[in-house]
Order: structure tokens, then C-alpha cells, then sequence
């Protein structure tokens, strides 16, 4: 498998979600500026977490609307994966490839900790190693993250199978308590209509080292790898 | 010509920095507040544009592609000389 790793002003998880690929892929990432109008021939693209353009506007806003999002897009569009994580679901939802907006958080503060997230669907290319109903533990870092988009656009996802994750307790219970920053049905992540895209808040690639604490994104990776390969 | 813009979050939408100021007011004892929104305003500068209507269009083309986020903000366009 092939992957590049798009790069904003402002992106800091870049070379962290980079590593993370290599560690699977076993080949050096494609890194890609954003003002670059083409993506090398790869079979997987990142969009990654961080602050793109200082978060100016909105989060997600001015990145959405950058020369190499056009290509993402386009890309996108023709069944290339992408996975968005972090300030990259900001800028795809802005962009217009998932539904809905995120938030600021509902108590306002900037969350960064491990929680829980149980694995809602595991038929995609992203998934494919978890089994539906695990409970896997993963770091979030955000202060918009509270996923929002009217009951309507929340009744599709869910009637089509497209919530990937939710936040829940370390038992799996989804609950209000488990929920940390007020995102709509505990949603953490969710796919396109052809689970090619994922957007998801929490960042697989910082739990993907057991020297960092833990491989429970790992997985993620390692599908990637498995599917496309 | 100057456009003025006004963004706000739509009915329905939870609004948490709003709700932190209107306790922060009624903390400061100001008794009255019955609810805070808060939004954004912008103004866009058109040197060229001398017309009002194609202006008020232009910029309201700017809201939907950019300035707001039609999933949960209102906008509206004022244009003045």
C-alpha cells in the first residue's frame, strides 16, 4: 500500500500519522504541501490533525478550500481512501466529503486524554481488523470536536451503518458520562456513503507504538495495509 | 462599497461560549439577561463593485462558499457606500 500524508501551515500531526503508516506499510509516506495541485499515485491519503491555517475562521475552513483539497477531493471521489483525523475531519467535513460540522467542545476546554471508542462497523477497509463491538482505547486532543448535524443527516448515518465509532465507557456502555465533549449520539468518527472516506476525532497513530502506551490504532494501520496491498 | 456580515448560530444549536457569558453577566449582576448568542462579524471591502444589489450577491455567495457554515450558521448581508 501506498499512502501520502497531505500537509497544511499549521498541520502537526503529519509526521506522526506518517510514521505510524511506515511502521505498516514498511515503505517511506509521500508527503504533500498543500498548495501542490497533485497527489502522487497512491492508494490511501491522510488528511491530518492539527491547527491548518491557525484555525482561522473555523476549524477546517481555510484548508477545505486549499489547492490540493481539490485533488483530495477529486481523488475521493474516484474510491482513493481517506482518513481524516483530528483537525483532517474538520477540513473533509468542510470540504464537503462527510456530513455534519464539529463543535467546540460543550464545556469549551481543550480535551486530551485516552478514552474508549467501540468499533461500530468493521466492514471497511479502515475497520477491517476490529470486530463489531470491540472496545479499543484511544487518545483524542481537540477543542472542537463536538460532532453536530441535524437528526435527519444523524438517521442516514445510522440507518446506513455509517457511524464508525462512538465514545463509550471502558466497558463499552455508550452513555452521556462516556461522552466526552458533547458530540451528537457519541458519535467519534464516521464514513462516507461508500466507506472510502473516515473522519474520526481521536488519533489512531498516537496509540500505535507499545512504547508510546498502547497499539490499539494499530490495527487500523495494519487493515489499511491487509485491504489495499 | 463595504459589505457587512453578520454570522450566527442557528435556532436549536447549542451555543456554549454564548451560555458561558450570560452566566458571567448574571454573575456580574446583571439580572435582566434572559439568554446570549454569540457570532461573528465581518466586513468585505469591494472597491469596485458600485452595485449594490450584484454586491449583496457576490457576498452572499461568499457566506454560503466560505465565510459561514450553513450546517449551523445564519448569515446576513448589509452593503453600504
Amino acid at each position: 500500500m501506498r499512502a501520502a500524508v497531505i500537509v497544511f501551515p499549521g498541520s502537526n500531526c503529519d509526521r506522526d500519522i506518517a510514521v505510524a503508516l511506515e511502521q505498516s506499510t514498511g515503505k517511506p509516506t509521500k508527503m504533500v504541501w498543500h498548495q501542490d495541485t497533485e497527489i502522487p499515485d497512491v492508494d490511501l491519503i491522510a488528511v491530518p490533525g492539527g491547527f491548518s491555517y491557525g484555525d482561522y475562521l473555523r476549524c477546517g475552513a481555510m484548508a477545505a478550500h486549499s489547492p490540493v483539497m481539490r485533488e483530495v477531493k477529486r481523488r475521493a471521489e474516484k474510491g482513493t481512501r481517506v482518513l481524516a483525523v483530528c483537525n483532517g475531519f474538520q477540513i473533509v467535513t468542510e470540504a464537503g466529503l462527510l456530513p455534519g460540522v464539529l463543535m467546540r467542545n460543550k464545556d469549551l476546554r481543550f480535551i486530551c486524554r485516552d478514552v474508549h471508542l467501540k468499533v461500530e462497523d468493521s466492514q471497511s477497509a479502515f475497520t477491517a481488523k476490529y470486530t463489531t463491538g470491540d472496545v479499543i482505547r484511544i487518545p483524542i486532543a481537540h477543542a472542537e470536536g463536538n460532532y453536530f448535524a441535524d437528526q435527519k443527516t444523524l438517521d442516514e448515518l445510522e440507518g446506513e451503518g455509517r457511524v464508525a465509532f462512538r465514545y463509550c465507557s471502558p466497558e463499552g456502555a455508550v452513555t452521556e458520562a462516556a461522552n466526552p465533549n458533547g458530540s451528537q449520539r457519541n458519535i467519534a468518527g464516521i464514513f462516507n456513503k461508500s466507506r472510502t472516506v473516515l473522519g474520526m476525532m481521536p488519533h489512531p497513530e498516537r496509540l500505535a507504538d507499545a512504547t508510546l502506551g498502547g497499539t490499539d490504532g494499530r490495527a487500523m494501520f495494519d487493515a489499511l495495509v491487509e485491504t489495499l496491498s | 462599497m463595504k459589505a457587512k456580515v453578520h454570522i450566527t448560530l442557528k435556532n436549536g444549536v447549542l451555543d456554549p461560549q454564548g451560555k458561558a457569558v450570560e452566566h458571567a453577566l448574571l454573575g456580574l449582576g446583571f439580572d435582566g439577561v434572559g439568554g446570549v448568542r454569540q457570532g461573528k462579524y465581518i466586513e468585505v471591502d469591494l472597491p469596485k463593485q458600485s452595485d449594490k444589489a450584484k454586491a449583496k450577491s457576490q457576498v452572499e455567495d461568499m457566506c454560503k462558499k466560505l465565510l459561514a457554515n450553513t450546517v449551523i450558521e445564519n448569515f446576513s448581508v448589509e452593503v453600504v457606500d
